[in-house]
């Protein structure tokens, strides 16, 4: 309780900081809005409805991507670590394509799938699965061996040893991958949507991208605001959990 | 099979250890880690192996768990030949080789979940019964990282004994253990053998815990590893580690490594 009270103090602080620059007049109105615009922009399209829709369109997007991500980096991860011949093919594309920034998948996309859901899909998946192996090939590779000879000894076969030792083994690692695999996501998409102008949906990108064309710039820092508070939302509902469940197992995140 | 039959532990095995070679590749070289080994382990015999390290007592182990294989000889267990691990000989590690991922109860579920024939209830049935033998019944839903070294290996020898192994096989168990855990465990140890015959082979570098726990001790000298001496050591059970005769055994063993020259690593902490 006492921690919420702190943080929300300091986002308070933040805010006020914000209004007090802006009451200065240091820059001009159109570069810096005050917080009260934004919260205004943010109202109204809460009201008529394109942010939600926009917020909609944006994480069917960014779901899909991500699961056919992992879908695909996670078992591809388990084959690097588990194959030389996979670790010197797979594993060396997978450390190059991942060193790629997302953004640079798009001019491909566009090329390859025009203005299309096809095109945001493909950025999106190139942004996350290439992280996803690494991790996972990460993961499995940093398990104490003496976990499999212990498993041996009591039984376990080949497909028994992936399934309850070495993927529960690494879940730290699957989990911290799959983090990160969720960020590039993230990141993968948003680069997509404001440089991808299709027309089957409206997306949060886009409404960056036309704030930008209208000069609009309580627009602009109001969708980076919800944009940041649907990462750090995510952060929450969909890795704390997991994380927790770790640190509480493995015994490590305690200070 | 019922629980109570399940409970009273299978008959101890016979081991054959039959001209047993071993060579690892290094580098650039062929080492020769253990030279033509042979030795009979009887049924329920509570057999050690002490030596430096570099013997190849731990690889001795390993090949009689079935993890490795020998180039030459044979490992029978119950003159049935070894050709991979199996449930009835299980082994315990220096390092408790515990699963972070599960709580205790769930380590010692594991074993016991690849063991047919048992209806789910009697394994956790069997699972309360060993932990409770360690004397850790009130941990069973604690995690691996709250638990001391002692306690972390006594729930791996409740692990190793859950399905009913025929063999122990315990690597250097309590190497790691300060010496008042250790010194319980002893006692522990040798009850638990006593009211449940199990065969155990027990590595250890330590030659006063050899003479504290074994009916006889195999010596063993490296490079190649090799046997040098099997000694008998005829004292009443249950020993204590601080008994006197033990510490003569324990130096005669001693003399006998010196003998061949592997004293130099090997301790009488």
């Amino acid at each position: 309780m006492r921690r919420t009270l702190l943080a929300l103090f300091f986002f308070a602080v933040l805010i006020a900081i914000w209004g007090a620059i802006v009451s200065a007049r240091i820059w001009s109105p159109v570069l810096l809005p005050s917080p009260l615009s934004v919260w205004e922009y943010l109202v109204n399209a809460a009201r008529d409805g394109t942010l939600l829709a926009a917020a909609i369109v944006t994480l069917r997007r960014l779901l899909a991507g991500y699961l056919i991500g992992v879908a695909v980096g996670l078992p591809l991860g388990l084959l690097t670590a588990s194959s030389t011949f996979v670790e010197d093919t797979i594993g060396v594309l997978a450390l190059g394509l991942q060193t790629l920034p997302s953004v640079c998948w798009v001019p491909l996309a566009l090329l390859w799938f025009g203005q299309t859901e096809s095109a945001m899909l493909f950025v999106v998946i190139m942004g996350t699965v290439w992280s996803v192996v690494i991790a996972t090939d990460t993961g499995v590779r940093t398990i104490p061996p003496i976990y499999a000879r212990a498993a041996r000894t009591m039984g376990s076969n080949y497909f028994h040893r992936w399934t309850r030792v070495i993927l529960p083994a690494s879940l730290p690692y699957l989990v911290s991958g799959m983090k990160q695999g969720w960020a590039f996501a993230w990141r993968s998409l948003m680069a997509a949507e404001i440089y991808v102008t299709i027309l089957t949906g409206f997306g949060l990108g886009h409404l960056l991208h036309y704030g930008r064309e209208l000069n609009a710039m309580d627009q602009v820092i109001g969708i980076m605001l919800v944009i940041i508070i649907i990462g750090l939302l995510a952060d929450k509902i969909l890795f704390s959990p997991w994380e927790r469940f770790l640190h509480r197992r493995w015994g490590t995140g305690k200070r | 099979m019922s629980l109570q039959e399940e409970l009273r532990g299978a008959p101890p095995a016979k081991l054959v250890v039959d001209h047993v070679s071993k060579w690892f590749r290094q580098k650039r070289q062929m080492v020769h880690a253990l030279d033509d080994i042979s030795f009979e382990v009887a049924e329920g015999e509570f057999i050690v192996m002490v030596g430096p390290s570099g013997c190849g007592k731990s690889s001795l182990l390993d090949i009689i768990a079935g993890l490795e294989k020998p180039d030459k000889g044979r490992v029978l267990a119950d003159n049935q030949p070894v050709l991979h691990p199996g449930r009835h000989r299980l082994v315990m590690f220096q390092d408790s080789a515990l699963f972070p991922w599960l709580n205790v109860f769930g380590n010692v579920m594991f074993g016991l979940k690849l063991k047919p024939g048992l209806t789910n209830r009697e394994r956790r049935e069997v699972a309360r019964f060993y932990l409770h033998l360690v004397g850790l019944e009130k941990f069973t839903e604690a995690n691996v990282h709250e638990l001391s070294g002692g306690m972390k290996q006594r729930v791996a020898l409740a692990r190793a004994l859950a399905p009913n192994p025929r063999v122990l096989l315990m690597d250097e168990p309590f190497a790691a253990l300060d010496a008042m855990t250790r010194e319980q465990l002893y006692g522990d140890i040798q009850r638990i053998w006593h009211e449940h015959r199990k065969t155990i082979v027990f590595v250890t570098h330590n030659v006063r815990e050899a003479a504290c726990l074994a009916d006889r001790v195999i010596i063993m000298s490296p490079t190649p590893g090799r046997i040098r001496e099997i000694v008998p050591i005829l004292l009443p059970r249950p020993r204590d580690f601080n008994d006197i005769e033990i510490a003569q055994h324990a130096a005669t063993l001693t003399a006998t490594l010196k003998q061949y020259g592997a004293a130099a690593t090997a301790t009488t902490r």
